[in-house]
């Protein structure tokens, strides 16, 4: 037995951390509105990433109205249900889950979870918002644009993307969206910028890489790939602009439209679309390693227990964000590129799979012997294993070659990207906001209006897209208006369609009882205290809560362990903060 | 306890579904019953991995749930364990990995007596165009397109003169030959799909993409595009029927060449145009 | 896109660097106390980290962009445009104010505040004269027939001469204001960082002409090809 958890009578050396000189509000307007305190910008981007996230909610509900009932709704024409599943993934995946995971969670956690007083550049990260909000604007313009936004699909693809063919080609629909796109991805590096030098630089006295929760690694890593990542879509948007407005052709190759020759010549297609898979699928990690992050430190606290194999998890986010840099070409199987890329991406991509099932496991693997508290936001953690376990292991279809040749612009690809990357992120955010809202605001969310959000919500989408690989399987093409009459699909399948889309009706409507929640809450919700879950990490540790401007108080925390020691024998409570250097406890054997 | 239930019913309830659903692929009409396979054993290995995991998960929450007076284990890894399931989702990986890539050499690699068939996409329809006597296909041009010239073939080139062509029309294909589908596209991207088949690829503007397969049985199937190519992309349809050898060769007599075309739009060019407006 | 995926591999190589420094294969649930944060007592300005990282972004955009340029060459269409002799000047000027501003920030270490705030004022001439120099270039070229939409090769050019002179703007912009602050008064820690931090920028600036310079040349595409032949 030997004591290895001494260091507690040393001297406190020096502070690596300058205690940074804090800009002071002066009014009201500097304060809340252009506010340079990265827990206000968090509110900010939060807000506003959900409220334009209600917008693609609608959206859905328009797709499936057309899609489960067609023929029923004259407003929606093909023109309107093009812009509408255009429109709707594009909000979704940006402005709503990169958004809101990294502008959103990152500016709130990262300063309060690092032990900082704010961002390290605060200014930059307030410019980081108002483009960010320039940019939704921009968005929301396109649809009282003459012609509508545009409904070119969230990919973009040229040529059809600036052709009459396409809603919104030849009029303003895509020249807004992709000047949104660049507004979007400027206000972004200056966020993104601040997240990762605040990680790198701002972390209070003791608190090293691998004390930090895995939270912060999880944003931390998202942001880097996000940075090298976002340039590739800029380029491309850049680029796509010029053939559109200044009649370049990167992307054009000759064309006959409509029995008309135009202008362009020799562009490729192809090239627009490896840049943008380039950035495409590492944005897939960008909203996924947050997620896991995030979902890591919600099944540690209310399970009590510390989560499995920190380490294996810390590698297996870094492994991840490198990987899929080398995987984005699977989006692309059967575009018409060299097919012997197929070898060398079918590999990476399924080689991928190994350190995400490795964290999959070692989630469950934290519920075992744990002390399972089935709190919401436990239960969003758990909706989310199942949900994400389900589009991950579709993955492994889609990105084995062969299997996605049939299987590609089918509804089965719409029903995988869903489940991984739309119902499971978004688990962990609603499992994330019933966790941090008491230290947001200093209430509780109500639980009994949680419950039926939870339920609703999980049970829901599981039965509106796991049923949907299934129409995909049938061979029923994504991205039709209509069905019309095809020999070989059977008239259950438009059975299934229209109880998908009930659901989605339904599942939608759950998220208006947790607005509400969110609003009645405020005011009314149970009051919280500072450290409602007992948990270990340094934001529960404030000496105010909601923490006030620089976080604080006098002294910055100074961290004593990692971020998760939950129910260590011997303690007297079975969580002992990071910042408590608590004497006298004696390890086992069975610790190392 | 809700929760544990909910679980079991989910995990049983995704099996049972995939096990009694009505909805599965369309029966095969081509050689490529080696990526169903694949399919099926993918099916099998995350299937069970599945219905693992929740299970489990059911199992910890009946088991570790919160009552009073449970403590948590205090674990922090255990390598060995950590090992053992790396390994094992390795082989997993590697289980449908290895089939996968050994069919997509296949799927690749063209046979040398596979006859070449070009299809054409165009906004919001298809054409087709076939080798006449010389058994070569005439090279072919964006540029060159014209209204009494629908498919930019180049005039110059004596290979293109006797090639068949078949606008908006059916496209035949005889059993058992393997075919070799070269595919193009005048303006957007297109994607030649037919679901019986299983084979699909994307047309690009500007260059010619290719797939293979061997009809394997006779009857009619839906031609459908599976790449978004503006607000027609569902009209766009097409049919491919596969014929017997004898009702293949019946239906080529009747096909008309390029210089047959040229010809008749040269007497009556209105009646090319009026044709093409009314499409 | 080759350019990019070896751009990326630096910079993996970089993190993996910093990565391999940070203990990863520690235990954290054994160490308790903090005198396992090994953070040396003088770490490095967070501006300069920043700096560093934003420069990272902004490699990435070029070599992206640089990719799409090798790839969209391979086109038969590709014809490419005499450079204008300009361009030879125009480099020389963006290396002087290079030179000038490494020479302000030795001057800023030195503490000699006049030689700083000349030498600024001297690079913000050179970095504007660079920028009419190019704009005469642009000139010159559309003059003679070289349009943006006319062949890939010259909307290339356009784009990424433009990308460039953008990222020369926004250097401009930083420069401008420190040389206000700087003319305003004696200079602080703080502005002695800026004066470093600008004269990175513009190194870093001067490095990515110079790779830009070397494309439209046609030098990079023979060292592309000279590699493949060393491959193959």
């Amino acid at each position: 037995m030997v004591d290895v958890r001494s260091g507690i009578g040393e001297a406190l050396p020096p502070p690596e951390v300058e205690d940074v000189e804090l800009y002071h509000p002066h009014s009201w307007w500097t304060r809340y509105v252009f506010s340079q305190d990265a827990k206000i910008i968090a509110i900010q981007y939060a807000t506003t990433a959900i409220a334009i996230g209600m917008v693609a909610l609608v959206l859905s509900w328009l797709i499936r109205l057309q899609l489960g009932f067609p023929g029923t709704f004259d407003f929606i024409d093909a023109d309107a249900y093009y812009q509408f599943i255009t429109m709707h993934g594009m909000i979704m995946v940006i402005y709503l889950l990169t958004a809101l995971f990294l502008g959103g969670f990152g500016n709130y956690l990262i300063p309060l979870m690092v032990g900082a007083r704010d961002m390290v550049f605060p200014y930059a990260n307030m410019l980081s918002y108002w483009i960010y909000l320039l940019a939704v604007l921009v968005l929301v313009a396109s649809f009282f644009a003459p012609g509508g936004p545009t409904g070119a699909g969230w990919t973009l693809y040229p040529p059809q993307a600036v052709l009459s063919g396409t809603p919104g080609g030849k009029d303003w629909g895509i020249i807004l969206m992709l000047s949104s796109l660049i507004i979007f991805i400027i206000g972004f590096t200056m966020g993104g910028l601040n997240y990762v030098v605040t990680v790198l630089q701002g972390r209070a006295r003791g608190m090293t890489l691998m004390r930090l929760p895995l939270t912060v690694w999880g944003i931390f890593t998202a942001t880097v790939m996000a940075l090298l990542a976002f340039p590739a879509l800029f380029v491309a948007c850049v680029m796509m602009l010029f053939d559109r407005l200044l009649g370049t052709s990167f992307f054009m190759p000759a064309i006959v439209e409509m029995g008309e020759q135009l202008q362009h010549g020799g562009g490729s297609p192809i090239l627009f679309q490896h840049l943008f898979w380039f950035f495409g699928h590492p944005e897939v990690y960008i909203v996924a390693l947050p997620a896991f992050g995030i979902v890591s430190d919600l099944i540690s606290t209310h399970a009590r227990k510390n989560i499995f194999g920190y380490r294996m998890m810390v590698w297996a986010i870094v492994i991840i964000g490198g990987l899929s840099f080398i995987v984005w070409a699977h989006h692309m199987y059967v575009s018409g590129m060299n097919p012997y890329f197929g070898f060398f991406f079918a590999t990476t991509t399924l080689i991928i799979a190994v350190p995400t099932a490795i964290k999959v496991y070692n989630w469950v693997l934290t519920l075992w012997r744990g002390n399972i508290h089935l709190t919401l936001p436990m239960l969003f953690a758990l909706g989310f294993i199942v949900t994400f376990v389900n589009g991950g292991l579709t993955g492994l279809f889609l990105g084995n070659v062969v299997v996605d040749v049939p299987l590609s612009d089918t509804m089965f690809v719409v029903a995988h990207f869903h489940m991984v990357m739309g119902v499971a992120p978004i688990m962990v955010i609603f499992g994330a906001i019933y966790h941090w809202y008491p230290k947001i605001t200093g209430r509780m969310l109500n639980e009994a209006l949680g419950q039926i959000h939870f339920w609703v919500t999980f049970v829901g989408a599981y039965l509106i897209f796991f049923p949907m690989h299934y129409v995909g399987l049938v061979g029923v093409p994504r991205r039709y208006y209509e069905l019309g009459e095809m020999a070989f699909v059977q008239e259950s399948v438009h059975s299934l369609n229209a109880f998908i889309s009930v659901m989605a009706l339904i599942v939608g409507a759950a998220q208006i009882v947790f607005l509400f929640n969110l609003a009645w809450s405020l005011r009314h919700g149970r009051e919280a205290g500072g450290n409602p879950w007992r948990a270990t990490t340094l934001e529960w540790q404030t000496p105010e809560t909601p923490p006030p401007h620089g976080n604080w108080g006098k002294e910055l925390p100074v961290v004593y362990r990692w971020a998760y020691d939950y129910s260590v024998p011997g303690a007297p409570e079975d969580f002992i903060p990071q910042n408590q250097p608590t004497p006298g406890l004696v390890t086992h054997e069975t610790a190392s | 306890m809700a929760v544990v239930v909910i679980l079991v019913l989910l995990a049983a309830g995704s099996v049972l579904f995939h096990l009694l659903s009505p909805w599965w692929w369309t029966p095969i009409a081509s050689n490529w019953n080696y990526i169903d396979n694949t399919i099926i054993i993918t099916f099998w290995i995350t299937g069970i991995a599945f219905t693992a995991v929740v299970l489990f998960m059911a199992y910890c929450v009946l088991r570790f749930r919160h009552r009073p007076g449970n403590t948590a284990a205090y674990e922090p890894e255990n390598r060995k364990l950590e090992g053992w399931l790396a390994t094992s989702t390795t082989l997993g990986v590697a289980a449908m990995l290895a089939p996968g890539l050994f069919v997509w050499n296949q799927y690749i690699t063209v046979p040398q007596d596979a006859a070449e068939v070009e299809v054409i996409g165009q906004q919001w329809l298809w054409s087709f165009r076939l080798p006449g006597a010389d058994g070569r296909l005439g090279t072919s041009e964006t540029r060159d397109i014209t209204p009494e010239n629908t498919l930019g073939l180049n005039r110059n080139d004596a290979a293109s003169l006797d090639d068949l062509i078949i606008e908006g029309g059916e496209l035949h294909l005889p059993i058992g030959k393997p075919v070799k589908v070269l595919l193009r596209s005048v303006d957007v991207l297109h994607d030649f799909y037919v679901p019986e088949f299983r084979a699909k690829m994307d047309m690009v503007p500007g260059m010619v993409t290719y797939f293979w397969f061997t009809p394997t049985r006779t009857g009619t199937f839906e031609i459908l595009c599976a790449e978004l190519c503006g607000v027609g992309h569902p009209q766009m349809r097409g049919t491919v029927v596969v014929d017997t050898e004898e009702d293949y060769q019946a239906w080529l007599a009747e096909q008309q060449s390029f210089s047959q075309l040229s010809a008749s739009s040269e007497t009556s060019p209105a009646a090319t145009i009026a044709a093409a407006a009314a499409r | 896109m080759s350019v990019a995926v070896i751009f990326l591999t630096l910079v993996a190589a970089v993190i993996v660097w910093w990565l391999a420094q940070q203990r990863l294969a520690s235990r954290p649930w054994l160490e308790v106390g903090h005198r396992y944060d090994r953070r040396s007592g003088a770490p490095l300005p967070a501006a300069k980290i920043g700096l560093g990282v934003f420069l990272g972004v902004v490699g990435a955009l070029f070599s992206l962009a640089i990719s799409a340029y090798f790839m969209r060459m391979a086109s038969s269409d590709w014809g490419s445009l005499p450079l204008p002799a300009l361009l030879w000047v125009n480099t020389g000027i963006l290396a002087v104010g290079s030179v000038t501003l490494h020479r302000a920030k030795v001057e800023a270490e030195r503490r000699d505040d006049e030689a700083t705030r000349t030498a600024l004022l001297a690079a913000l001439a050179g970095g504007l004269a660079f920028l009419v120099g190019q704009l005469f270039a642009w000139r010159e070229l559309t003059a003679a027939g070289y349009l943006l939409a006319g062949n890939p090769a010259n909307s290339f050019f356009y784009l990424l001469t433009g990308m460039h002179g953008l990222h020369i703007v926004g250097g401009l912009v930083a420069l401008g204001r420190l040389t206000l602050r700087a003319w305003g008064g004696p200079l602080d820690r703080r502005m002695r960082l800026t004066v470093e931090l600008c004269a990175i920028y513009w190194h870093f600036m001067l490095f990515v002409w110079l790779v830009l310079f070397a494309l439209f040349s046609g030098w990079a595409s023979d060292v592309v090809d000279f590699c493949r032949q060393l491959l193959t």
